[in-house]
């Protein structure tokens, strides 16, 4: 039986394409975001990323294999309340819901996931730097007519229904669904000093960061990478949210 | 009101726990599987100091304006309890620079701050948890080229049992009012049993 089970999940596994990881050439990049530290462009060094955002089916199997992470299990120190609240049962996604992107997971939740597969977050160096592309070029950001496509999306209202994952056309890394389906955790969210409650407070709030203050923009035209960051930003590692998803990379063999 | 109910929710527990271990709360950071290597290079689990409440912060050696002030703000907050009080109350400050911050650093910051062995653990942490114990304490940090670090300065306060309790960010001066009532609060419970 138990044997059984373990095909089934294997059977899971097999067929799910998130866990296809392809090779990131690594290269120069210049981030949309200025630090004040490290002006100009910044080194990323290779590696492999998931070509799809994982799915509800897989992170189901995850939640099986380690029932800690289980809607009910789960410590609210690492999840907070709403954690896999469209599941309809604690360990059963609806049939429609399985080759969805997984949303409300905590910050906690996906870097375990990604941990379980010897694999992390992405560094926001790194999506960023993979998301930057299009079809054909692997920096697209300059072009008008590619932001507008992805400002599209983020003018959709948050009520529509998430397409499923992989149903994008491939960037030119072969990476799918970078913009247009979920919002995605970053192993570094907690790098993200943009923080609303960093400004406007009293003189109790001037020791909060050590040395220069938080991040700005070196393009403030790139909106999407903003509202990204802005959303990130604010939430907690324990907070989801219904849009919130996760993919993994690895490390270069 | 809200640290009135953890109080008589953490009695609660105490009391309960003085007949079994028991498991550790689900707010609970402890629940993370974390390992320390303090300023002698023992290696202690995260979790080992359930049992006392203590003030924890994340710091790193060379930091030359906002982490002295958090090592004072530590000493302020102990400096203002009774001596019964502050000898029930610990202090850990981790490292957010694992790569530099190795023992003898740790060690050299103790004999610099005169920091009592009893009261204060000083430790770093692997590097890949360095992360992790920052978003469980609400700590925001991200490494300059400069090899600084721009972090949340912040004591974060944790029960006997590793619920975030309190925290602050005013760490200049005297000590936060608001933070001290709460010090007080899980002082005035009675001693946790030892593990």
């Amino acid at each position: 039986m138990r044997k059984l089970v373990a095909l089934a999940f294997a059977a899971v596994a097999s067929m799910a394409s998130a866990h296809d990881y392809v090779a990131v050439p690594g290269g120069a990049f210049t981030t949309t975001l200025r630090y004040e530290d490290a002006p100009g462009a910044a080194t990323v060094a290779p590696f492999r990323m998931m070509t799809q955002p994982v799915t509800n089916a897989e992170f189901l199997a995850f939640a099986q294999a380690h029932p800690q992470w289980r809607r009910d299990n789960v410590a609210s120190v690492f999840a907070a309340v709403g954690y896999l609240g469209h599941w309809p049962g604690l360990a059963r996604v609806d049939p429609a819901q399985r080759d969805l992107p997984v949303t409300r997971v905590s910050w906690f939740a996906a870097s375990a996931y990604c941990a379980a597969q010897g694999a992390r977050l992405p560094r926001w160096i790194e999506w960023e730097y993979v998301a930057a592309a299009d079809a054909l070029r692997r920096d697209a950001r300059n072009d008008p007519a590619w932001r507008e496509r992805i400002l599209a999306w983020y003018a959709r209202p948050a009520s529509s229904a998430l397409p499923k994952a992989g149903a994008q056309a491939p960037n030119a890394y072969g990476i799918r669904d970078l913009h247009g389906v979920v919002w995605e955790w970053v192993d570094d969210h907690g790098a993200m000093l943009v923080d609303a409650d960093n400004r406007n407070q009293g003189d109790g709030a001037r020791g909060r960061f050590c040395g220069a203050a938080a991040l700005a923009a070196n393009d403030r035209s790139n909106y999407a990478v903003l509202m990204r960051v802005a959303m990130l930003s604010s939430l907690e590692a324990a907070d989801s949210t219904t849009s919130l998803g996760f993919r993994c990379v690895k490390e270069m063999k | 009101m809200k640290v009135l109910l953890m109080a008589v929710s953490l009695a609660l527990v105490t009391q309960l726990a003085a007949a079994t271990p028991a498991p550790l709360p689900r707010d609970s950071v402890y629940r993370a599987d974390i390992m320390l290597l303090n300023d002698r290079a023992e290696r202690l689990a995260w979790r080992d100091q359930r049992g006392q409440p203590q003030i924890v912060s994340m710091f790193y050696t060379s930091c030359t304006f906002t982490c002295p002030m958090l090592v004072d703000g530590a000493k302020a907050v102990q400096a203002s309890l009774t001596p019964d009080e502050r000898a029930r109350l610990h202090v850990t400050f981790m490292s957010l620079d694992p790569a530099r911050d190795k023992t003898r650093a740790l060690a050299q910051l103790r004999v610099d701050r005169e920091l009592d062995r009893a009261q204060w653990t000083l430790a770093r942490l692997e590097p890949a948890d360095v992360r992790t114990v920052a978003a469980l304490l609400g700590v925001r940090y991200r490494a300059l080229a400069n090899g600084d670090f721009n972090h949340t300065s912040v004591l974060v306060l944790l029960d006997a049992d590793g619920r975030v309790v309190a925290r602050t960010e005013r760490i200049g001066g005297t000590p936060d009012p608001a933070f001290m009532e709460a010090v007080r609060g899980v002082l005035q419970q009675p001693p946790a049993h030892a593990h």
